[in-house]
């Protein structure tokens, strides 16, 4: 789907950013962002102004507009990563595309720039398949179709709630990782874009993702925050958490989730050692997750994403709540965060 | 536009992986002579050949193969009364080859699938990949994004749990194919010419819970870990249903598989498939099928199988029970079915009396 074939008003572009200069970002982004609206939410900590290029329909939010709508007590919530959730509160589009300010549009095998924009829209806009696995992955893509034996009741699909994108260069990998192979970098293109079945779950990375805000948006929820969380990605894990909410109330309201296309470049950053002498609490409590989402039942009264985050909410806090105080506070920050979208959100 | 990869002057594998413990098992009812084209990367392994159709015409093997043959003659003389089990004029028949069979892992091809080209323009060897896919293990407890995490240049990616980062062992690896793809009647009738040209450089392993359509054109499997479930059914001749011999198996494979704690891959290696089959007479066999499918995905889909089923076989029979139970009311056919299963899972422990639960 070309950027002409696009409404671009139906899209914002939500930038969290982490470090004051987004001159490179913005101008590499360019583009592809040009002709959309962007919205870009400073991290409070951050202490200087902001640089950003001209040439850009941007709207900018920093600590005060975020006290101001959500009030001082509430604004920590959006701290370091995810200031960016901020932007999806105050958004009244129907898509949002997010990236990392680390990254920069990536190249596919033909050297031709990658307008992850549009395609992340086109995976939105197309149905998801997590019912049935389609091994010609994209069965709406030119060139593509369902195969031999696969059901045809359900071959409409389903709609799309998430576009989860991938990452060339340095890949997201957890610092552990990354320690151990300095050296490793993603050169691997992987041509396709496939729906993660139901029931399936997955690592949701936040460094190039979109979503359809009218459909899921009080499901990406700001909550899991682990102790010395930091500025580089793999000193969190909020955006692991959103995710296995998302997926498993999209799997409850049968929305699909996709994988794969569109890839970007992402940057050095950060020093995987450094992260790793920091204990990495994400390991912990990402063990304690699994086998809670795995046996995780929603109730069926649960019918909007606002009634399941809260019902989440509930389990998180009765199953995991006394393993560590990390999963309380998250329930009480999804909790919040649903009062604070219905008030946000309210018509007028 | 696509096209196969010339083999020509590629040299003979000699330290071809696994070539004691895998056999190549083929279908056919013509000739062998696209072996030819495969002589760099199977010639070194033993070759089932399960010949459907007329026994008394000879089937042509390009020299220098080392194989067996089997003909129907072969396979009621071998099987007596249990060969009723083993479809005829079908490419179904192949999984005679699997029970014969006194290998570890079989490499199962049609005869015409060509070598495909790699996005670079290099022959790609097939059976080395699938190799390489069921020797390490499988991830179907948690879906990894970056796909095959064992792989060269791959890994977990921030979030996946640590406990779970060991795997599982894998049980069956299914290829793809490039040029014509496997494609349903009617799919093929509505876009006759649509060729995949898109090769997807990933293998993955299918979720857990999760069904697929198992192609049986370019597949590899661990005997000792499934093949007892790898029957490929009742088709051809005699039989309500054609070109749903895979699709059973691979329902039933990846049930027990999911019981079993097994994984299940898909994706590389390609082969190139030649040719597309009529797409008038595919649309009589798979008919049935298509209105069939609606009932069978959802029997599949929610079929559990109970604790004290812990072998193949077990698992096997359990099922064979739930269809006949479940299914019959589709159709009779499924009454027979469900017998066949039964049959057949007798006839390989006949035959392969040390993998006996």
């Amino acid at each position: 789907m070309s950027s002409s074939e696009i409404n671009k008003n139906e899209v914002d572009i939500v930038i969290g950013a982490l470090n004051a200069d987004l001159t490179q970002f913005l101008n590499s982004w360019r583009p592809f962002f040009t002709g959309f609206h962007l919205i870009i939410v400073k991290d409070p900590e951050l202490k200087e102004d902001l640089n950003i290029p001209e040439g850009f329909d941007v709207d900018i939010y920093s600590k005060p507009d975020m006290e101001k709508v959500v009030g001082a007590s509430n604004a920590t919530m959006f701290s370091g990563y995810s200031c960016r959730y901020f932007g999806y509160l105050v958004s009244k589009k129907k898509y949002i595309v997010s990236i990392d300010d680390d990254c920069v549009p990536a190249k596919d095998p033909k050297g031709l720039l990658v307008d992850a924009v549009s395609q992340h829209v086109s995976n939105l806009e197309n149905p998801a398949t997590p019912l049935f696995f389609n091994t010609l992955y994209d069965p709406y893509c030119e060139g593509a179709d369902f195969v031999r034996g696969y059901p045809f009741s359900l071959r409409s699909g389903v709609p799309c709630a998430a576009s989860c994108g991938l990452w060339l260069n340095l890949a997201d990998l957890d610092a552990p990782t990354q320690a151990l192979k300095t050296e490793q970098r993603n050169t691997s293109y992987v041509d396709a874009v496939m729906t993660v079945p139901l029931k399936a779950m997955l690592p949701v990375s936040g460094i190039n993702i979109a979503f359809n805000r009218e459909l899921v948006g009080p499901a990406l929820v700001p909550a899991l925050r682990i102790a010395g969380e930091g500025k580089v990605r793999w000193e969190t894990l909020e955006d692991v958490w959103c995710g296995m909410c998302l997926k498993h109330i999209s799997d409850h309201l049968g929305y699909g989730v996709k994988t794969g296309l569109p890839y970007v470049w992402r940057n050095e950053r950060g020093d995987a050692v450094e992260s790793l002498r920091k204990k990495w609490e994400g390991m912990k409590l990402m063990e304690k997750s699994v086998p809670f989402f795995d046996s995780l039942k929603l109730p069926e009264s649960a019918r909007t994403v606002e009634d399941c985050v809260v019902e989440l909410a509930k389990a998180v806090k009765e199953q995991l709540g006394s393993d560590d105080p990390a999963f309380t506070q998250a329930a009480d920050a999804m909790v919040k965060w649903v009062q604070l979208w219905k008030s946000v959100n309210s018509s007028g | 536009m696509v096209e196969p990869a010339n083999t020509v002057g590629i040299p003979l594998n000699h330290t071809a992986l696994l070539k004691d413990e895998l056999d190549i098992v083929i279908p056919t009812i013509r000739n062998l002579d696209f072996l030819e084209m495969w002589r760099p990367f199977l010639q070194p392994y033993h070759l089932i050949i399960v010949q459907d159709g007329d026994p008394s015409k000879t089937i042509n093997v390009p020299e220098g193969f080392d194989y067996e043959l089997y003909n129907r003659n072969d396979i009621n003389r071998i099987l007596g009364p249990k060969a009723s089990c083993i479809s005829f004029k079908d490419s179904a028949c192949r999984c005679f080859g699997y029970m014969v069979s006194k290998k570890k892992y079989i490499f199962t091809i049609d005869d015409d699938c060509f070598v495909a080209k790699d996005p670079s323009g290099k022959a790609v060897n097939a059976l080395e990949q699938h190799i390489k896919n069921l020797l390490c293990p499988s991830s179907p407890l948690f879906f990894n994004t970056l796909y095959d995490p064992y792989r060269e240049g791959a890994d977990f990616v921030r979030g996946y749990p640590f406990s779970l980062r060991e795997g599982v062992s894998t049980a069956v690896s299914h290829g793809l194919w490039l040029n014509i793809p496997d494609y349903d009647a009617p799919t093929q009738l509505v876009k006759p010419k649509e060729r995949n040209t898109r090769y997807v450089d990933a293998v993955m392993t299918i979720p857990k819970g999760t069904l697929f359509p198992m192609c049986g054109m370019n597949l590899a499997f661990d005997r000792d870990l499934i093949g007892p479930a790898m029957y490929f059914g009742l088709m051809g001749d005699g039989q309500p249903i054609g070109r749903y011999d895979d699709m059973w198996a691979g329902w039933c494979v990846k049930v027990i598989c999911d019981h079993l704690g097994l994984g299940v891959k898909t994706g590389l290696p390609y082969i190139y498939h030649s040719k597309a089959s009529n797409p008038f007479v595919n649309l009589k066999k798979e008919y049935k099928g298509i209105f069939w499918q609606e009932d069978i995905i959802p029997f599949f889909q929610s079929a559990k199988l109970s604790k004290e089923a812990v072998t193949v076989q077990q698992c096997y029979i359990e099922l064979s029970k739930m269809v006949k139970e479940k299914l019959s009311a589709i159709d009779p056919y499924f009454d027979k079915l469900a017998d066949a299963m039964v049959t057949w899972i007798e006839a390989w422990d006949e035959l392969n009396p040390a993998t006996k639960a």
